[in-house]
């Protein structure tokens, strides 16, 4: 079939998800090839170079830090989670917008998730990888991390299941493995096409391994489809939950400026709304070095903008409600926490993350900005930072200026904390590369049911 | 029946309605040990075989509820029996915190079945299965169609049925060794 091996570059009409003039045959060949050429882009490599970079610096600051102890960091009394959770609690939330791509819009019947929801999991999978490193880290032996899960030991004593921190390591565990989980079950009928695509006898056999036999059998589908919708129903849930556990940390001490009931839902959208801005971050440069703008068409970024605005909106909302609350409730400590976070130490950013989050995000509203993708990924990376802020801000703020003025203390971050910190962005980078150049970043079995020839014909009568 | 080393007749077809419409007919003449093979999951294919019900959501809903009591159970035996700590004389079995981990194993519990019983329903990994032998079904994972009458069915016969495909208008009909 000669129109098969043509690959489309027209771009799509504004309202398309995927652009005219697909074959099965052209969507197979053209998200394999990215994965089975033997040429790599030279982005692929400059994007891979930078990561390995950072991922020394990360290499270098753990070894530091295994060598001399959590002291390297700026953590000192009273602000003893400083950079650590901080990027523990961003990290985490950018994962939450793969989930919600591919378990949320799967139940909502969104069709528009299906060219974005493999990356897009991908990133949750590393973003979460990410956010391990920090608590682990930050335990001071690492090496003991088994401590925290309930095990029969000589030591005679077992962890609190009334603390928010013992119920942290089974959330976010539970979520590493129902990612991991989702996302292999997705690329199982991917992983077949590989194994039958690629011309490599070493790639045959590994993607063959890994795609267990699967040879699209109607019986087996049938099966697959109600298992992809249970893992979409006991993802959703999930995700919800893991950020309001993460948010019970904070709220379940009784820190001023930690202790409110509208944490959970305040980081839940928080954590929705950084995920988009790394989905818009990694799909625009990705969609235009492979030419993928017939799948991850405009529609797609004009989509995330959107829920990157409504969750911005939400996240606006909790601060104006959380500096209301402080003033309403007439609290001492509540106001004085909010206006230490105005006026101290830490007002630049207070200001900084206000203009990032709030006052930036209303250029959301301009359908100009959601089609312009350069404007797009500008936009998410003033979001990411802006959310970043955010969290720096709940965490150092408060635990820097708590309830009696002759204990306050200032954070100051060591080099050591920006190496890791960038160090992870490193980690994270190697992963996606790797696993852009490994497998295939858009699910290409999804995508083939979106072309209009999918639709079975019924015959009349039938 | 047919001779040993037939593993069936396979017929290729160009689009999923070329699919439904022959195994819709190869069910109505009679056979039972019919597969279809298809790039992407077809609905319709399942009205024609009768797939709707499947054990897979009893099997998630069996680990969902081991893992709930699981998680509730390894709690209370911690802090209740193992190692009862008396904080301010509060109850020790204190219900309320132990939610969030009953509720995180609960849905690791079912997440973990629900692929194992994938896994196990459609009974993979398996490393050999005849269709591989026809060397065109490599497309079967791309953009071809497949329908597999299987010798294991009473009304196999390898001439009858592989003209019997022929009257379906495939692209080509082709024997599949065992």
């Amino acid at each position: 079939m000669p129109e098969d091996h043509d690959i489309v570059t027209e771009r799509p009409a504004p309202h398309e998800i995927i652009a005219p003039g697909y074959t099965f045959g052209s969507v197979t060949d053209q998200i394999a090839s990215v994965v089975l050429t033997r040429r790599t882009p030279i982005f692929w490599f400059a994007c891979f170079s930078v990561s390995i970079v950072l991922l020394s610096g990360f290499l270098l600051a753990v070894t530091v830090l295994l060598a001399q102890g959590v002291g390297v960091w700026g953590i000192r009394m009273p602000v003893m989670w400083g950079f650590a959770i901080t990027n523990f609690v961003w990290w985490i939330g950018i994962g939450h917008a793969g989930t919600l791509i591919s378990a949320i819009l799967l139940l909502l019947n969104q069709q528009w998730r299906n060219s974005i929801n493999r990356f897009a999991e991908a990133m949750t999978l590393f973003a979460v990888a990410c956010a391990g490193v920090f608590p682990l880290l930050h335990l001071g032996r690492p090496w003991l991390f088994y401590w925290l899960f309930p095990y029969p030991n000589t030591m005679g004593v077992q962890p609190q299941f009334r603390s928010p921190l013992v119920w942290d390591v089974f959330a976010v565990s539970t979520y590493a493995t129902v990612s991991l989980l989702f996302w292999y079950v997705g690329l199982i009928p991917d992983l077949g096409t590989l194994r039958d695509r690629t011309q490599n006898r070493f790639g045959r056999y590994i993607y063959g391994i890994f795609a267990q036999g699967w040879r699209g059998s109607a019986r087996h589908w049938s099966v697959y489809e109600t298992a992809s919708l249970l893992l979409a129903g006991l993802a959703t849930p999930l995700v919800l939950s893991v950020h309001t556990v993460v948010s019970f940390d904070f709220t379940v001490a009784i820190v001023p400026g930690w202790h409110s009931t509208f944490f959970p839902p305040y980081f839940v959208a928080g954590a929705i709304y950084s995920g988009f801005a790394m989905v818009l971050a990694l799909a625009i440069p990705l969609r235009s070095v492979y030419g993928l703008q017939g799948l991850i068409t405009d529609k797609h970024l004009d989509n995330c903008g959107k829920i990157m605005l409504g969750t911005g909106m939400i996240v606006a909302y909790a601060y104006i409600m959380e500096t209301f609350t402080a003033w309403y409730s007439g609290n001492t400590f509540e106001g004085a926490a909010i206006w230490n976070r105005m006026t101290g130490p830490y007002a630049s950013s207070y200001w900084f993350l206000i203009t990032c989050n709030i006052v930036l995000l209303q250029v959301g509203w301009f359908k100009k900005v959601r089609s312009s993708p350069v404007l797009l990924f500008i936009w998410s990376i003033i979001v990411l930072i802006g959310m970043w802020l955010e969290r720096y801000m709940i965490i150092v703020s408060s635990l820097a200026q708590d309830f009696v003025p002759s204990s306050w203390g200032i954070f100051h971050a060591t080099r050591w904390d920006w190496l890791t910190y960038t160090g992870t962005i490193g980690l994270f980078l190697f992963l996606f590369f790797l696993f852009i150049r490994a497998l295939p970043m858009i699910s290409i079995f999804e995508v083939r049911t979106l072309l209009p020839q999918a639709k079975v014909e019924e015959e009349a009568g039938r | 029946m047919s001779l040993p080393g037939t593993y069936g007749v396979m017929a290729e077809f160009d689009s999923p309605t070329a699919l439904v419409n022959a195994t819709r007919a190869a069910h109505e003449h009679g056979y039972r040990k019919l597969d279809a093979y298809s790039p992407f999951p077809i609905e319709e294919l399942n009205d024609v075989l009768h797939l709707h019900k499947n054990k897979l959501p009893l099997i998630v809903l069996i680990g969902g509820i081991l893992g709930g009591l699981t998680g509730f159970m390894l709690q209370y035996y911690v802090t209740v029996i193992e190692f009862p700590i008396n904080i301010g004389g509060r109850p020790l079995n204190s219900w309320p915190s132990y939610v969030i981990i009953t509720f995180e194993l609960t849905i690791l519990f079912a997440a973990l079945s629900s692929v194992l019983g994938l896994l196990a329903l459609c009974g993979l990994p398996m490393p050999y299965h005849p269709v591989f032998n026809v060397p065109r079904f490599a497309m079967a994972s791309r953009n071809r169609f497949f329908l597999c009458i299987e010798a294991a069915d009473p009304l196999f016969d390898a001439e009858k049925t592989s003209e019997f495909l022929e009257t379906l208008a495939p692209q080509e009909v082709s024997k599949v060794a065992n």
